[in-house]
């Protein structure tokens, strides 16, 4: 037979199978639906991320200080100006934006910008247009949010401390910020010329000083060479390529942790298509036999029926591939908001091509191994039915043996394709390689147990159901393996977000307080105290507040240590440059416990040093030990202190936490500011006690903490919708493989229930112990996976969130249950076959 | 025992109707020993299928024990089954994941009579009686085919049926297990007076018979007691 023949052979005999065999070949389907979506995604952000990053940034270099720029950075920007840059300046800072008609105040995030700003990328106003008229005017234009707050209207004069400005219109797009960025409050974009009318930006007050460059030459030379001038100044300086790297950064682990789910689906899909194609090949024996006696050789015959499985193979991709640019499409929205860049779906052909080629071969790699079984079919088959079960049985066939390492190859090939980076492949690979060896043991555990478990004075149905899951040439594994992974994923993105939300509000509930008053200069504390106290509500906390920096630690300056390259980057780099925020009080709070050393003595220390208790973290990054000196720049002032304890610190807690606390007397003549946190009667006594406060004082900002937990509510919702997604996405994805075991065993199946009926039982029986089985496979199964999860959440939480972890019943219950009675309709369903036979029709069938 | 009334049975071949069976009618009496013999598509297994209520017919009825097998449903006869009748099958349809006790014991637990307790105890009594009460735990894959078919017989006996229905089951062995499967069912007939319906091709198995019933084309064409019948019961 030549081989031209034996293709359109192949594709005439495909026509009994071909619906038998996609579905084998579907259980890829998803799996590479899921690695099409997220490379494509993350290929459409990365993209995006680069044509951006200078928008997200808002130059090519841009500087930034919370101090203010001084004098050396500004001399330095007008050279630069001069030389044919252009330079943008923004001043952040937050305040009560007061509605003067009304009084309504809220707190907001004031951008004091020059003309030039911004730089890059547009900022679109409703109405249009409008943007400009801060060039000219007195104008503010706001977020829609502070038009909300306020009940105020385009055209309204809204008051920033003492100036006053004309709202000109709302921001309907600005470049570079994400949604969640507007936590703290709505932004007020006002003319930098017209900031100082605020008298807001006193020396000590909360600011964010930034300088935006276009160069004409090279960004990254430019952020090189004013790094180096700039070391002593406490400015960071930052180019577009940082951005860029740090966003994409970003988006590669997503990747590669969402692309390790879609390798697992993947794989088991692939292990669906081996149960669904031994099926096939069990239905083929007797065809294979007549190519043989027609003369057909034993590797035309594989040659044959493998060229079906690829077609099908590419056809299950296909659809997979299709299905992936559809969500991809979808997933932009559903992330909008949370990213910093727009993101416009396109199809990825890379992507795509590569996730088609993956399935393709993944599906048939898989299917070969079954397949291989047809080369063992002799001509004397058709004479002799007997020996079809042989057949089927390997054993040690040295090509399965070279299957099973190509596979094993192209899980490490694949990794290699989907990442560049030779360690991430490994981990990759690693990855899955883990999570499947892990959940094929779990399986295997958790059904040699059940075996134990079975009585003889059980109901008949149950044993008989039972023993069906032992039965020679079971799927129980790939159901389980199937129905395992989905309770896998399920239950860990369900556990992980039960325990981080609720978490969260027990840190919401465990603090009393609902409003914060910060910036409270020291003479305005006691007017404050009285101030709200008269307004019936209650002054909780009343904390200090001193800015200082590390001048050294021990010996050592931190300005030397910054300059050591030696030192690892990032290291405690950050911890040495940092502007502390710091407070002095005699005991610890709720939130925090000494772990080492101990809190400061009733009787001040013999050498009259000042004393301070470091949180845990920073003294690591810093490698600063208890009995250790730092030295602090406190507003230019320098103030040796011995680290006497360090404490772990809660920092999920609505409360002012802090790095540094001293023992209170060192700081008692430093500048310094207060913070206050009170607790009204509800939401409008908030609102009359900040108008109060603003009135008298408009420098004090304050906050109703209520509407912080309702951003971020609103936020872990969004973040909720997209993990229930994954989840479902993650259930959706074993029913094919489950319904590719099933058919698998059709065959034994209908055969024995012909039989039972044949011996007396009636279809309630059969249907019993069908059930039995189902209900056992559902069981164990996604028992399997939940107790997996439950293990992957609680390290999740430990160490990666370091939260105490909560264990979850309910939801893991109710997954098991609804995942084991999703098993029994399924099966039930797939073998509806066994009810519509007489037994007549079966027993003549074999 | 057994009644045959005007059964015909029609198959849809491609649109077209087939007749497989024509008005079969006959009566089997509690004890017989009775073979069905034809050539390769004379009806023989369609007729079994039908006496037994495996199938139902296109017209005509069978009385099983003086039930009207067209009065009951497909569960009813199942059950009816259960109780009065036992089956041996060319290929012994063993259940593969079960041994061969468990094999034996599965009548009993569909239709237990004496408790479920009993059942294994009276498993175990039968497969001595076949000569496997050493193989008991052994898997239908680690028995040879006339072990299997012994295995087969004990179930098909074990519940104290009243009829044996026995479709070629000869037809996968060699000659001298064949021969002690025979003589086994003939012991069952014998003593325990069980009424034996057997389909084969084979003469010597037929002969073996004390009334041979012979169809070809879907009829009766001969309907005959066999003189050997009862001296080859005695050998």
């Amino acid at each position: 037979m030549s081989w031209r023949t034996l293709g359109s052979l192949a594709w005439r005999e495909s026509r009994s199978a071909r619906r038998r065999l996609l579905l084998a070949t579907s259980s890829i389907t998803l799996g590479v639906a899921a690695l099409v979506a997220i490379d494509s995604f993350a290929a459409n952000v990365s993209r995006s991320v680069r044509e951006q990053s200078r928008t997200i940034l808002g130059g090519d270099v841009a500087l930034g200080s919370r101090r203010g720029l001084s004098d050396t950075v500004t001399a330095l920007l007008d050279s630069l100006e001069r030389e044919g840059h252009v330079i943008a300046r923004e001043t952040a800072f937050p305040a009560m934006a007061v509605l003067p008609r009304s009084g309504a105040t809220r707190l907001s995030q004031v951008r004091a910008v020059s003309d030039s700003f911004p730089l890059y990328g547009d900022i679109t106003t409703e109405p249009a247009g409008r943007w400009r008229l801060l060039r000219t005017e007195a104008a503010a234009i706001v977020d829609p949010g502070l038009l909300i707050a306020l009940d105020a209207s385009v055209g309204d004069t809204v008051a920033i401390g003492l100036g006053r400005f004309v709202i000109a219109a709302t921001v309907r797009d600005a470049p570079g910020v994400p949604e969640f960025a507007q936590v703290i409050g709505p932004r007020v974009f006002i003319p930098a010329r017209y900031a100082p009318e605020t008298q807001l930006l006193v020396f000590g007050s909360t600011s964010q000083h930034e300088a935006f460059i276009r160069t004409t030459g090279n960004p990254t030379d430019l952020a090189r060479d004013l790094r180096a001038r700039l070391r002593a100044e406490g400015v960071r300086v930052r180019s577009a390529e940082d951005a860029e790297r740090g966003l994409t950064e970003a988006i590669d682990q997503l990747r590669q942790f969402v692309g390790i789910v879609g390798m697992v689906a993947l794989l088991l899909g692939g292990l669906g298509v081996a149960s669904g194609v031994h099926a096939f090949v069990a239905r083929k024996i007797d065809t294979a036999a007549v190519l043989r006696c027609l003369g057909a050789s034993s590797r035309q015959v594989l040659a044959m029926y493998v060229s079906q499985a690829a077609v099908m193979g590419v056809i299950g991709a296909a659809i997979g591939a299709l299905l992936g640019v559809a969500v991809q499409l979808a997933l932009p929205g559903l992330a909008a908001g949370l990213l910093p860049v727009d993101v416009t779906p396109r199809p990825e052909p890379r992507a795509i091509l590569l996730g088609l080629g993956v399935g393709a071969w993944v599906a048939l790699i898989f299917a070969l191994r079954p397949l291989l079984a047809l080369r063992h079919v002799s001509p004397l088959q058709t004479l002799r039915r007997d020996v079809d079960s042989r057949v089927l049985r390997m054993g040690r066939d040295p090509a399965g043996i070279v299957v099973t390492l190509t596979i094993i190859a192209s899980v490490l090939g694949i990794a290699f394709a989907r990442t560049s980076e030779p360690r991430a492949a490994l981990a990759m690979a690693g990855g899955t390689a883990a999570a499947i060896a892990l959940l094929m043991a779990s399986a295997w555990l958790l059904s040699w147990l059940a075996r134990r478990f079975v009585r003889a004075r059980w109901p008949y149905v149950v044993r008989q159901g039972l023993s069906n899951l032992y039965r020679p040439g079971n799927q129980t594994r790939a159901v389980m393996l199937a129905l395992g992974f989905g309770a896998f994923l399920v239950t860990t993105l369900q556990v992980v977000q039960t325990s981080v939300l609720r978490r969260f509000d027990f840190a919401a509930a465990a603090s009393r307080a609902n409003t914060v008053f910060f910036d409270v200069q020291e003479d305005q504390i006691s007017g404050l105290d009285s101030l709200v106290r008269a307004s019936g509500a209650e002054v909780l906390q009343s904390v200090p507040i001193v800015t200082m920096r590390i001048a050294s630690v021990g010996e050592r300056r931190a300005r030397e240590m910054l300059a050591d390259t030696n030192r690892a980057p990032g290291q405690g780099r950050w911890a040495l440059r940092w502007e502390y925020r710091s407070t002095y009080r005699d005991s610890t709070t709720a939130g925090e416990r000494v772990v080492e050393g101990e809190w400061f003595s009733a009787t001040p220390p013999a050498d009259g040093i000042a004393e301070l208790s470091l949180e845990q973290d920073i003294a690591r990054d810093l490698r600063v030990k208890v009995g250790d000196v730092i030295v602090w720049d406190v507003q230019g002032v320098e103030i040796p202190a011995r680290v006497t304890s360090l404490r772990e610190v809660t920092w999920a807690r609505f409360e002012p936490n802090f790095f540094a606390v001293f023992r209170p007397g060192a700081l008692d003549d430093a500048p310094k500011q207060f913070v206050m946190v009170g607790r009204t009667a509800g939401q409008s006594a908030t609102a009359t006690l900040q108008r109060a406060v603003v009135a008298r004082y408009p420098n004090i900002s304050s906050i109703d903490l209520s509407l912080i937990r309702e951003t971020v509510d609103r936020i872990v919702g969004r973040v909720s919708a997209a993990i229930r997604f994954l989840a479902v996405l993650g259930l959706v994805m074993g029913i094919p493989v489950m319904l590719s075991a099933i058919a698998a065993t059709r065959r034994e199946r209908v055969r024995e229930a012909v039989l039972l009926k044949t011996l007396g039982a009636t279809r309630g029986v059969v249907a019993r112990i069908m059930a039995a089985e189902y209900f056992a496979l559902g069981l164990l199964g996604s028992l399997t996976g939940v107790l997996l999860a439950t293990a992957a959440a609680w390290g999740l939480v430990h160490f990666v969130f370091e939260l105490p972890f909560a264990a979850a019943l309910v939801w893991p219950a109710a997954i098991v249950l609804a995942m084991t009675v999703l098993t029994v309709v399924i099966g039930m369903l797939g073998a509806r076959e066994v009810f519509a036979r007489t037994p007549m029709e079966a027993l003549r069938d074999n | 025992m057994l009644e045959a009334k005007n059964l015909t049975k029609e198959f849809d071949s491609g649109g077209r109707p087939l007749l497989a069976l024509r008005d079969v009618t006959f009566t089997i009496s509690q004890g017989d020993f009775v073979a069905i013999v034809g050539p390769s598509g004379s009806g023989k297994t369609t007729l079994l299928g039908l006496l037994a209520g495996l199938d139902t017919p296109t017209r005509g009825d069978v009385i099983l024990d003086g039930v009207e097998l067209s009065r009951l449903s497909e569960d009813e006869r199942a059950k009816l089954r259960g109780q009065k009748v036992g089956f041996m099958f060319q290929n012994f349809q063993l259940i593969p994941s079960l041994t061969a006790l468990e094999n034996v014991q599965v009548p009993l637990e569909l239709a237990p009579r004496n408790g479920r307790s009993a059942a294994e105890p009276r498993a175990r009594d039968v497969l001595a009686r076949v000569g496997l009460g050493d193989r008991a735990h052994h898997f239908p894959t680690q028995l040879s085919g006339g072990e299997q078919q012994r295995v087969a017989l004990a179930r098909a006996f074990v519940n104290e049926p009243r009829i044996l229905f026995a479709d070629e089951p000869t037809g996968n062995l060699d000659g001298r297990t064949g021969e002690r499967i025979i003589e086994l069912i003939e012991s069952l007939n014998r003593e325990a007076g069980v009424t034996i319906v057997l389909v084969t091709h084979e003469a010597r198995v037929a002969n073996r018979a004390g009334r041979m019933i012979r169809l070809a084309d879907g009829a009766v064409v001969e309907d005959v007691a066999t003189t050997q019948g009862d001296t080859a019961g005695l050998t």
